[in-house]
């Protein structure tokens, strides 16, 4: 057991996860590094394997395959309680008979602290609360629970704090507050956050690493700004953001661009942009990159053209203006535009075109329509077997 | 549920300040108010009355005058504190012992079979299924089992642990055996009750927290489970301290284990001596609510009553 505090964040290495549970497959072999001291976010949609990755981090369950090491030091049999890993759940779970400062001091008697209390105040005052201190947890507002089940993980000092969905319960000006709260946090104190979210906003503005998470693996990682502006799978594309994808043969692939035939018409991507180069490929853009225009743009050089199309849908939403446009032989596509004059720029079923510069085009590693990736193993004489076993297991253990 | 009837674990929201009173609120009392002024409110005047009662003029058994004859009660401690003090006795080893075997019963049932309701539901009918036995016959059924003749007494003999004509029944381990054997369902019941809605997040969190097994059992799931561990523990306490069944000759006691509840069957029915088992009665009971109160008061669960 960790008697003093960790000097600073650790490294986080999980090589070759899988977890499988009755009936399904939860994380398929899973490679994942995180460097110490990094603000990590694990970002995908519910179901995806995310919180099973976390728990498996915080020792709550045991992989299938695979191993765990945190600093360096293999921890895959390691209790959950010998870890140095602490997390802040995302039910708070904050234990009802003790007070607001019982609580966050319970991981400092349990390691023989000193000046537990003292500790647990700081932590308090950390996030704003120590007055409520002589408090029961149900005597708090969700946000309050939520900071107070922040500041019990927070002043352990663990060399690694998991965050399950942390913010997940709070209305939006208190997450935004919280997220800004979070990061400073993280800084002051230097610790290795892993984050796991399904708000790709929040993981965005938090995180300096985001690993997209979907069906059990790692999609794609890396900065929010580079996962943003050059995503390599459609789930990507679609799950960070919003994108305009089409499917199409590449046409020619001469010098510094790919072209590639959309319903006829030439769509031209950076060559370093695109994930292949040959073949069917499917190419897309972001739709605040685009511009529209009344009238047909002049060809030239660097530009992608594609109308005209007929607007079928405006939504106004403050800072900028969503269009929809129907194209032919594309679909719809979505328009993002700066509201910089009154009122929309163009109107409901007017006939537009639709420019953007090649630079901001992007080519994906597979095509929109990809099929699930576990088939459901919904065999039931595979779950009897397994649940078998486990309650022998247990029995055993008992 | 009653066995839950102690065991609320959420905590009684703040009530609201000022609340109207309105007639059909106390209508709606009227049914229970007048059940229990008939069948407990009388009938506990009427046991006050006789416990002051003194013997009639022409001394025939069974006779009392009304009077204020407090002298009973000091007759009644002094005769029979031998038995009042091996009651509460008993029914204090019986309910630490019942204590002892429900709650890993009661775990295993609530917590470890949570994931397997089938088993859960099984498990629980076989924690009650001895009631739908008169407790009589089974108290019967243990007599002859521990019985000199028995099996159990003939094997301790056989190998010696016991010696030669030695006995269990009519031993005050016998009446204790009983009593526990009695009430571990109504132990069991309630502590269930608590450890099946125990949410084990808080355990997970425990354990995240650096508290082993053993430290989060003791700091989480045993203060969680309190209040069924209280109500268990009274309703085992209660009915134990005033029972008369297991500690009669008539089945595992001897008369030196008569414990209140035989003594104030014997005045009643036997005796006829009524102001005796009448001031009994009501030492028994205030024994038990002083018992009681300081108990419910110490563990710190007033708001869970």
């Amino acid at each position: 057991m960790a008697t003093s505090f960790a000097e600073a964040g650790a490294d986080l290495e999980l090589v070759g996860i899988t977890k499988r549970f009755p009936g399904f497959t939860a994380i398929e072999h899973l490679d994942l590094t995180i460097p110490a001291g990094s603000f990590f976010a694990l970002l995908g949609p519910s179901g995806c394997g995310k919180t099973t990755t976390l728990r498996l981090i915080a020792g709550l369950e045991d992989p299938t395959e695979g191993r765990i090491l945190i600093g360096g030091k293999d921890v895959t049999t390691t209790k959950t309680f010998r870890r140095p890993v602490n997390t802040v759940f995302q039910s708070y779970a904050l234990f009802p008979h003790m007070s607001i400062l019982e609580n966050v001091a319970f991981g400092l008697k349990r390691r023989r602290i000193a000046d537990a209390q003292q500790l647990a105040h700081e932590a308090l005052r950390l996030v704003e609360l120590d007055h409520l201190a002589q408090r029961r947890p149900s005597q708090l507002s969700g946000g309050q629970q939520q900071r107070v089940a922040l500041a019990r993980a927070v002043v352990n000092r663990p060399a690694l704090l998991l965050l399950d969905e942390p913010l997940g319960a709070l209305d939006l000006k208190l997450r935004r507050q919280m997220q800004i709260e979070l990061k400073q946090i993280q800084g002051d104190v230097g610790l290795t956050f892993l984050h796991v979210t399904h708000d790709q906003e929040e993981a965005m503005t938090m995180a300096d690493t985001i690993a997209v998470m979907n069906k059990g693996e790692i999609e794609q990682m890396g900065a929010p700004e580079e996962l943003y502006e050059l995503p390599k799978t459609a789930f990507v594309a679609n799950f960070l953001g919003q994108s305009n994808l089409f499917t199409g043969p590449v046409v020619s692939a001469k010098g510094d661009t790919i072209v590639v035939d959309i319903a006829g018409r030439k769509v031209a991507v950076p060559r370093d942009r695109a994930q292949r180069h040959a073949g069917e490929v499917t190419i897309g853009v972001r739709p605040e990159k685009l511009a529209l225009s009344t009238a047909e743009p002049k060809e030239s050089a660097g530009v992608n053209i594609v109308g005209p199309g007929r607007v079928v849908d405006v939504s106004f939403s403050g800072v900028s203006t969503q269009y929809q446009v129907q194209v032919p032989g594309l679909g719809t596509m979505t328009v993002f535009a700066q509201n910089m004059a009154f009122g929309p720029v163009v109107n409901l079923g007017a006939e537009v075109w639709l420019t953007w510069t090649v630079d901001h085009g992007f080519g994906l590693a597979d095509d929109p329509s990809a099929g699930p990736r576990f088939e459901p193993d919904e065999d039931t004489t595979q779950i009897a077997t397994q649940r078998r076993e486990r309650l022998e297991a247990e029995l055993e253990g008992a | 549920m009653a066995f839950g009837a102690f065991s609320s674990a959420t905590p009684v929201a703040a009530e609201p300040a000022v609340r109207r009173r309105s007639p059909i609120a106390l209508f709606l009392l009227l049914p229970g108010a007048l059940y229990l002024s008939l069948f407990f409110l009388v009938p506990f005047v009427s046991l006050v009355l006789t416990s002051f009662k003194a013997p009639g003029e022409f001394g025939d058994i069974g006779e009392y005058d009304y009077a204020f004859k407090w002298e009973n009660y000091v007759a009644v401690v002094q005769t029979y504190w031998p038995h009042i003090a091996r009651s509460f006795g008993y029914a204090a080893v019986a309910t630490v012992l019942a204590l002892l075997f429900s709650y890993p019963l009661a775990y295993f049932i609530g917590v470890k079979l949570r994931r397997f309701p089938l088993w859960q539901a099984l498990a629980l009918t076989l924690v009650i299924a001895p009631f739908f036995i008169s407790f009589l016959l089974r108290t019967l059924a243990w007599k002859q089992i521990l019985s000199d003749e028995g099996p159990v007494v003939t094997v301790l003999q056989a190998l010696t642990v016991l010696p030669e004509g030695a006995h269990i029944t009519q031993t005050p381990a016998a009446v204790i055996f009983g009593l526990t054997y009695n009430f571990i369902p109504f132990m069991c019941l309630p502590i269930y009750t608590s450890l099946e809605r125990l949410d084990l997040r808080y355990v997970e969190a425990g354990g995240d927290l650096y508290a082993s097994p053993a430290t989060t059992f003791m700091r989480v799931t045993l203060p969680l489970s309190m209040p069924g561990v209280i109500s268990g523990t009274l309703l085992t306490f209660i009915p134990a301290s005033g029972d008369y069944i297991n500690a009669s000759s008539a089945f595992l006691g001897a008369p030196d284990t008569a414990m209140i509840g035989n003594v104030i069957e014997a005045n009643f029915l036997q005796l006829q001596n009524y102001p005796v088992a009448a001031s009994l009665s009501i030492i028994l009971m205030a024994v038990i609510l002083i018992f009681v109160s300081a108990y419910i008061k110490r563990s710190g669960t007033e708001d869970l009553l």
